[in-house]
């Protein structure tokens, strides 16, 4: 696969800041708005409140009340009508408060968005995009940590992507609001405080892409969301070891972008793949399946994974256990290494 | 007894009364004889609420909120397009018993409903139908013969919803009806609604039809809440034609559908769907009330599935004849051909030639349906995305080139691309 080229950036002349994942994409929405008077808001407690993680924080002011839609509390019907506006020509990015609230707009994600291009063979486009803050770590009650990405990247018709830092945040939601598909759009809730450095005349991936994020020679981790932290800061720790870790940050989970993987893998011969998922039947099998497939005679060892477990998320006093951690991975990697 | 007495829970006074005629309440598994017999009485019924301007018989009778102007060329077109759909309606149900088609979904004994609604609109509206909707598809210039693949299996559905003004049918019951809200919103926001100044001809609305079974699904519920609390300028066309396949109405609602609007906030008219006189006068009514700002409204439209579910489905298991029997006499379409012969609004020549035209569309729709192309494989990946996902380009260049190994072994390839 022909590595990703970089994109040109808009005509923002606004000088490098620092920012948060949230501010990033606030950032994201408030230029999205600017270009686009099709460009909606809409969910729960968005106006206002700016939304629980306030990350819609201040756009209800600026853009008025039919820019920025509180919508009453039923997330199929938020998606349904998001679905009716996009077929009328407007782009609305539907917040859902917690992943674990988006099963009752299931039947509109998968009977209607992800079908509707198919169906009409392109006649009706459904420029859509669902902002789902997901992953545990928050110790929340039940239904506030989960990682369904998996349950959405196995539908046919979605895009679905994960940011995993405030420069990808700002970046990937303008361009999932500008796809003419629809983007569930997964952030990782606990580090939507997290800061970098954002240059936003800075050259940027596509969206479909994964990244590279640190390059090295023994064992290729590829991840996303919020175990791309985790994961570097695995490597960095198994520099202490001696031992060279790359890792990935798949950034898109459907259609995944597996050339870099592929090609570090060549190099490595190793490779582990981490989320918070549950791993039966995951983004995670997935990537460990198509790699096996495609880099089989480069491999030193069996792809390993790291996951949370086939269990229902747990009380949040046995989240850390779930939770793949820094320890966790390492262990992987050493098992990768021994074998 | 109308089942929204006999599904309420008896209050104490109404003890003695119900005594000698009770049935038995409606929760349990299947519906007793006694539960059937009284729903058939109560859906031979439809209330005093029920708006009619045609009886049975075809007499034009008044009513105090509706009436309509119409020509004489107008119902002889509305008799017209009942035929026509009926027809075309017969051939899809004559073509899956020939092998033809995998399945048909009959719109029998529901033409008045859907003509009288369909005829409510104007170009610049939107419909979201369910899969029934043969009728208004017709009102929306979509012919017939585009609705033969979804049947055959050759596509999910062929016409351009933004050139026809109708969404692809929706086969998830009651799907539709938040995606016809959200698009009403559109044109509420777009500023095509209520305008009164230099041209209100140019506002819109959105109708989206659906079931008496869809009723008890929580996406009609979203619609209507949604539709209530942004004003959207949606009409919500309600076919209660009594049968959810197998499921009277009583089975979904204890209350008549058209009475769940006033929950909402919003106008709810049950009118008589075997009437298309009545149907689109209150059709009309409802979309420039709409149109100008006053929806969301609700329309039950009383009728009957005079045919089974589906050419899949046996209604012998579930109904009695009598039931059909009884709704035969308010057929639609005689309805509506007593009234023309009644006040010679139209005469022999007229009755023959619609009865010709049918033959040609019927003749017509057969030619195309059996002349269908076979969708040629790599027709599967197209269109998954609207920018190419490089897995699905992957699976069907492999895909393509399996079948290619075929050919090398001389396999019969036709229909493949190479």
């Amino acid at each position: 696969m022909a590595a990703p080229t970089m994109e040109s950036t808009g005509s923002s002349t606004t000088p490098t800041q620092t920012i948060t994942i949230a501010k990033g994409l606030n950032n994201a929405l408030r230029n999205a708005m600017e270009r686009d008077p099709k460009v909606l808001v809409m969910g729960e407690d968005v106006g206002k409140l700016g939304g629980v993680f306030r990350v819609t924080d201040g756009l209800q002011k600026d853009f008025g009340e039919h820019r920025v839609l509180d919508t009453p509390l039923a997330e199929s019907g938020i998606i349904g009508t998001a679905i009716g506006l996009a077929m009328r020509g407007f782009r609305p990015v539907c917040e859902i408060q917690f992943d674990g609230f988006i099963f009752p707009g299931f039947d509109q994600i998968v009977s209607q968005l992800s079908k509707m291009h198919y169906r009409s063979q392109g006649k009706v486009k459904v420029p859509l995009v669902i902002r789902v803050p997901f992953g545990g770590g928050i110790g929340a009650v039940e239904h506030h940590s989960e990682s369904p990405e998996s349950l959405f990247a196995h539908v046919a018709g979605l895009k679905v992507v994960s940011c995993s830092n405030p420069v990808d945040a700002y970046w990937m939601l303008q361009q999932a609001i500008d796809s003419d598909d629809p983007v569930l759009f997964f952030e990782p809730k606990r580090r939507y405080w997290e800061k970098a450095e954002l240059d936003p005349t800075a050259e940027h991936l596509p969206l479909v892409s994964s990244a590279v994020l640190r390059t090295g020679s023994d064992v290729t981790v590829a991840t996303y969301g919020p175990m791309v932290k985790t994961c570097m800061d695995a490597a960095t720790a198994a520099e202490e070891d001696g031992n060279d870790v790359e890792v990935v940050d798949l950034r898109s989970l459907s259609p995944l972008d597996l050339g870099p993987v592929a090609e570090s893998v060549r190099r490595t011969g190793r490779l582990v793949v981490v989320s918070e998922s549950p791993p039966e039947s995951s983004v995670t099998s997935e990537v460990a399946t198509r790699i096996q497939q495609e880099c089989f005679y480069s491999l030193e060892a069996p792809v390993l994974r790291v996951n949370g477990f086939d269990t229902p998320y747990p009380p949040s006093k046995l989240e850390e256990g779930y939770l793949p951690d820094l320890d966790r991975v390492l262990d992987a990697v050493d098992r990768s290494l021994a074998y | 007894m109308s089942p929204e007495h006999w599904t309420r829970p008896s209050r104490p006074d109404d003890r003695d009364r119900l005594a000698d005629t009770a049935v038995p309440a409606a929760t349990s598994a299947t519906p007793t004889r006694e539960q059937v017999i009284a729903g058939l009485r109560a859906t031979s019924e439809g209330g005093a609420d029920l708006v009619q301007l045609l009886t049975p018989e075809g007499q034009r009778v008044s009513h105090p909120d509706f009436d309509i102007d119409i020509t004489d060329e107008q119902l002889r077109g509305m008799y017209r397009d009942m035929v026509l759909v009926r027809r075309a309606d017969r051939e899809g149900n004559a073509l899956q018993r020939q092998g033809q088609l995998g399945i048909w979904v009959p719109l029998l004994g529901q033409e008045a409903a859907q003509i009288g609604a369909g005829r409510a609109m104007r170009p610049q509206d939107m419909a979201f139908p369910s899969y029934r909707e043969h009728g208004v598809a017709w009102c929306r210039g979509i012919d017939p013969t585009e609705l033969l693949g979804i049947f055959r299996g050759t596509d999910h559905g062929s016409w351009d919803p933004n050139e026809t003004g109708m969404s692809l049918y929706t086969i998830v019951i009651g799907n539709q009806c938040v995606n016809a809200t959200g698009y009403a919103m559109g044109q509420k926001f777009e500023g095509k609604v209520g305008n009164s100044g230099d041209d209100p001809a140019s506002n819109e609305a959105t109708m989206v039809f659906f079931g008496d079974g869809a009723t008890s699904q929580g996406d009609v519920h979203e619609g209507m809440v949604w539709a209530s609390v942004y004003d959207a300028p949606v009409v919500f066309f309600c076919q209660n034609n009594q049968w959810a396949i197998s499921e009277p109405t009583e089975r979904q609602s204890r209350v008549p559908l058209y009475e769940r609007a006033k929950g909402y906030g919003f106008p709810g008219i049950r009118v008589d769907g075997n009437d298309v006189l009545a149907t689109l006068a209150v059709s009309q009514w409802a979309m420039n009330e709409a149109r100008q700002g006053n929806g969301p409204l609700l329309i039950e439209a009383f009728t009957y599935r005079m045919d089974a579910h589906t050419t899949s489905d046996d209604a012998t298991r579930y109904r009695l004849d009598d039931e059909l029997e009884a709704w035969k006499l308010k057929d639609p379409i005689e309805r509506l051909r007593a009234h023309l012969l009644r006040e010679e609004l139209a005469d022999q020549e007229f009755f023959d030639r619609v009865d010709s035209e049918a033959d040609e569309l019927a003749a017509r729709f057969r030619e195309f349906c059996v002349n269908m192309p076979e969708p040629p494989p790599e027709r599967m990946f197209s269109a998954v995305y609207a920018e190419e996902s490089p897995v699905v380009a992957a699976q069907r260049e492999d895909y393509l080139n399996y079948l290619a190994g075929f050919a090398d072994s001389g396999h019969d390839t036709e229909g493949s691309v190479r």
